[in-house]
């Protein structure tokens, strides 16, 4: 399953238990993100076996894309069977703090920070 | 006219300083493009602060420091699509983001009118910014945009004060008639 444009892609992997996250999301309201936060609730759905969520690539997020992120880990963390992990780059300072934003919201997530 | 101000706020200042002004003229492009141009526009401004800081030593400890080029990305970029998400859509005005360089921080201004409706509503907001723990505002605004879709999810200016330790303040232009409010949003970063 992925979403491609020329700014961004979003992919699950149901076989490596992934989501990959590319380039820059900077889209206009929940609306227009719709579509990403329903990959990521499907790809939730799907899991048996932990979901890691990989945001190394991800070169910009706005406030709304925030925002699509902390919703899906409220509607994970509501759910309580799912353990995720996230993985980001311990050098780029939005990467560590967004990342550790996400955890203060699910204390369970695990953070890889490379 | 009535003048409100809140939060930090710092006048423009037109000193011996460098800075740089961009105007946009929403209503002259679709909102699409107008978007578009936000992110341009917010590209532009990070990569020409960028030039200054090479080589300065950072001294700040706020969580996302200034001097990464996401950081005046960030900051610009949200601060445009706030005035385009809230621009009054009868103004002619433009919507301007200035910028003004010193040794020990960096200040931007953006101006644009809002709906006169709006204002009482913005104020509200801004009162909670400036008189709650931001940093538990802007968990409990996650969790509340979790379960409740409004325009505007709020966190692009908490995030601004949680994330960049950035100040904030605000002036409202008032009108004594019935015509558009002018709001100026501050935001100052220590370098």
């Amino acid at each position: 399953m992925e979403i491609k444009t020329d700014d961004y892609s979003i992919k699950y992997d149901s076989e490596s238990d992934i989501i990959i996250c590319n380039g820059s999301l900077l889209l206009n309201s929940s609306a227009e993100y719709a579509p990403i936060l329903n990959l990521f609730n499907t790809a939730a759905e799907k899991q048996v076996k932990p979901l890691t969520l990989d945001v190394r690539k991800l070169e910009f997020l706005n406030s709304s894309g925030i925002n699509t992120f902390t919703k899906f880990i409220v509607n994970v963390r509501k759910k309580k069977v799912l353990q995720l992990i996230a993985v980001g780059y311990g050098e780029i300072p939005w990467q560590v703090r967004f990342l550790k934003n996400l955890q203060r919201l699910m204390p369970t997530l695990v953070l890889k920070l490379e | 006219m009535e003048t409100q101000i809140f939060g930090h706020f710092i006048e423009e200042s037109l000193g011996d300083m460098e800075y740089l002004k961009i105007g946009l003229l929403p209503n002259c492009l679709s909102i699409k493009q107008s978007w578009r141009a936000n992110g341009l526009s917010a590209d532009f401004i990070a990569n020409y602060v960028h030039t200054f800081f090479v080589g300065l030593p950072k001294n700040t400890d706020a969580p996302i420091p200034i001097q990464s080029k996401h950081a005046v990305k960030y900051i610009a970029n949200e601060l445009l699509e706030n005035a385009m998400k809230f621009n009054d859509s009868t103004s002619q005005r433009f919507i301007e983001i200035a910028f003004k360089l010193y040794n020990d921080k960096i200040i931007f201004h953006v101006t644009h009118d809002i709906n006169s409706k709006n204002v009482e509503k913005l104020k509200t907001f801004l009162q909670q910014i400036i008189n709650e723990d931001p940093q538990d505002l802007y968990f409990s605004r996650m969790e509340f945009n979790a379960i409740n879709d409004e325009k505007g999810s709020g966190l692009g200016l908490l995030s601004m004060v949680c994330d960049y330790s950035a100040k904030l303040g605000w002036k409202l232009e008032i009108p004594k008639h019935d015509a558009p409010t002018t709001l100026t949003t501050m935001v100052c970063l220590n370098i």
